[in-house]
């Protein structure tokens, strides 16, 4: 049985994504990536839930007209966030009118999404699907932690939700955007599910701590099974270890034997100017994944700069019910592998 | 990965950055301490306007919780606790902001399940423990007054 790299029957490629974000991205590095943003972080609506909702409805609308497609082209919807009974999508997404599967993977979502989506549109049922998540800083903050405007001093390695949401368009064809010369396709040639491993990190201040693991499993398992040594891939991205995470991660793979230090970024550390903009250990959430990937990554790759990317987007599947009650943080972290069509750089 | 659940929590926590101590009670001991002094200068200022000192000593706690919540409430208060710590925390500001955030949060929410119900989420364990240990203390000292004569 295979438990491994799944590979879809027929090529599968990335058509088309779109990122929408709040103010503190857009203070960022990689502003100049994203598609749509409001500063306020409100989007025209009165409650934080409800601005997360209608960041998916922009992110998958903005997809969907870069395209050039109506939504009943679409095959099916995965779609997740960090809100209890996945609200953001359940309400964000209601105009659409595609058959639709709600996802819960922590912040690994949009690449739970990424996989599910490559399997169906590869398998043949579908000729294209799309897969959307999204954070909001302030939604999450109080339903994770504490109310938003509550005093407290957070610590050197907590992490801050991203506030956005990333859409992805999967089908079978390399459409290229309208208009769009200079970019090239980008496949996604394989996947692999990752598994939930429990380190026992209980502090959900240290979310990198917890995840890290989870994502070193998955790269191992692949490197090991691929043949590939991890100097002969482009970019190695991880989700949202930030600066914790991903110290350990790159410590973690030495000790495997796969050093992964010359190509490895993190979509946390991507995202924020850490020290400038006060993000302690740097982004965290559905949304930082999302985003990073859907407008920075996917860039890369399309104008050949990267001409190829693993992507394990990470999870930590903390419930503040559970840790309360002791228990810990276990994490996971799901891998697409993105090849880039573009070959006269 | 040969790693025991141990090992790992050791090295994470070992290899996590860690909380600058000194520097964030250097900054707590300054700004509480200004919280104090003003808080003072505010005890002085009604006692020169010529109010009871019985009333004063009510006034002033008041005139903290007032501007704490107005903090609060204009997206301040919690720039400065970023930095203050306990400094915001232990004065009475820290549990008048402990009570205005959730009720700001959860109004969407209605004002019976939404602000009723959720505005003593943070601030309820220090009214319970507060009342129980006062209760205590109120028992422990009837009976050394009752042995002491």
């Amino acid at each position: 049985m295979q438990r491994g790299i799944l590979y879809p029957s027929r090529k599968v490629f990335v058509q088309s994504s779109a990122s929408v974000v709040g103010g503190h991205e857009m203070k960022g590095p990689l502003a100049s990536c994203f598609d749509i943003h409001d500063d306020k972080d409100e989007f025209g609506a009165d409650t934080w839930e409800k601005s997360e909702s209608e960041m998916q409805r922009l992110a998958l609308n903005c997809a969907i007209s870069k395209l050039g497609i109506k939504d009943t082209d679409i095959g099916a919807l995965f779609a997740g966030d960090l809100l209890n009974q996945c609200a953001g999508s359940n309400f964000g997404l209601l105009e659409f009118d595609i058959p639709y599967l709600g996802l819960y993977g922590a912040c690994s979502t949009a690449a739970e999404g990424l996989v599910i989506a490559t399997l169906v549109s590869g398998s043949g049922y579908m000729d294209r699907c799309a897969c959307v998540s999204s954070s909001h800083n302030c939604a999450a903050e109080r339903q994770f932690r504490y109310p938003i405007e509550y005093g407290g001093q957070r610590t050197p390695t907590s992490q801050w939700t991203v506030t956005g949401s990333g859409a992805f368009i999967i089908g079978k064809d390399d459409i290229i955007c309208e208009g769009d010369n200079q970019s090239g396709a980008v496949e996604i040639s394989d996947v692999m599910i990752g598994r939930t491993l429990d380190y026992g990190i209980t502090d959900a201040n240290n979310m990198g701590a917890a995840m890290a693991p989870a994502a070193a499993d998955t790269l191992r398992r692949y490197f090991y099974e691929s043949g590939r040594e991890p100097e002969s891939f482009g970019l190695i991205v991880t989700g949202d270890l930030g600066f914790e995470g991903s110290k350990i991660l790159r410590e973690l793979m030495k000790t495997e034997g796969y050093p992964i230090y010359a190509n490895h970024v993190d979509c946390g550390l991507l995202i924020y100017n850490r020290e400038e903009q006060d993000k302690h250990a740097g982004g965290s959430g559905c949304g930082c994944s999302a985003v990073t990937v859907a407008s920075y990554i996917i860039d890369l790759l399309r104008c050949g700069k990267v001409q190829d990317a693993l992507f394990v987007g990470t999870g930590a599947l903390m419930s503040p019910t559970s840790t309360n009650q002791g228990g810990s943080i276990p994490g996971i972290g799901h891998l697409v592998h993105f090849i880039s069509h573009k070959r006269d750089v | 990965m040969n790693l025991s659940k141990q090992t790992y929590k050791k090295y994470a926590e070992a290899t996590a950055e860690k909380t600058p101590c000194l520097k964030n009670c250097i900054k707590a001991f300054l700004i509480g301490g200004f919280i104090c002094t003003l808080a003072q200068g505010f005890f002085n200022l009604y006692k020169y306007l010529g109010i009871e000192e019985e009333t004063v000593k009510s006034l002033v706690p008041v005139t903290l919780i007032f501007i704490a919540v107005l903090l609060t409430g204009l997206d301040i208060f919690d720039d400065i606790a970023k930095h203050a710590g306990a400094g915001t925390l232990v004065p009475i500001t820290g549990f008048a902001n402990a009570v205005a955030s959730p009720a700001i949060d959860t109004k969407a929410e209605g004002f019976i399940l939404g602000v009723g119900a959720k505005i003593f989420t943070i601030a309820g364990s220090v009214i319970l423990y507060g009342i129980l240990s006062g209760a205590i203390y109120g028992v422990i000292y009837y009976i050394v007054k009752l042995i002491m004569g």
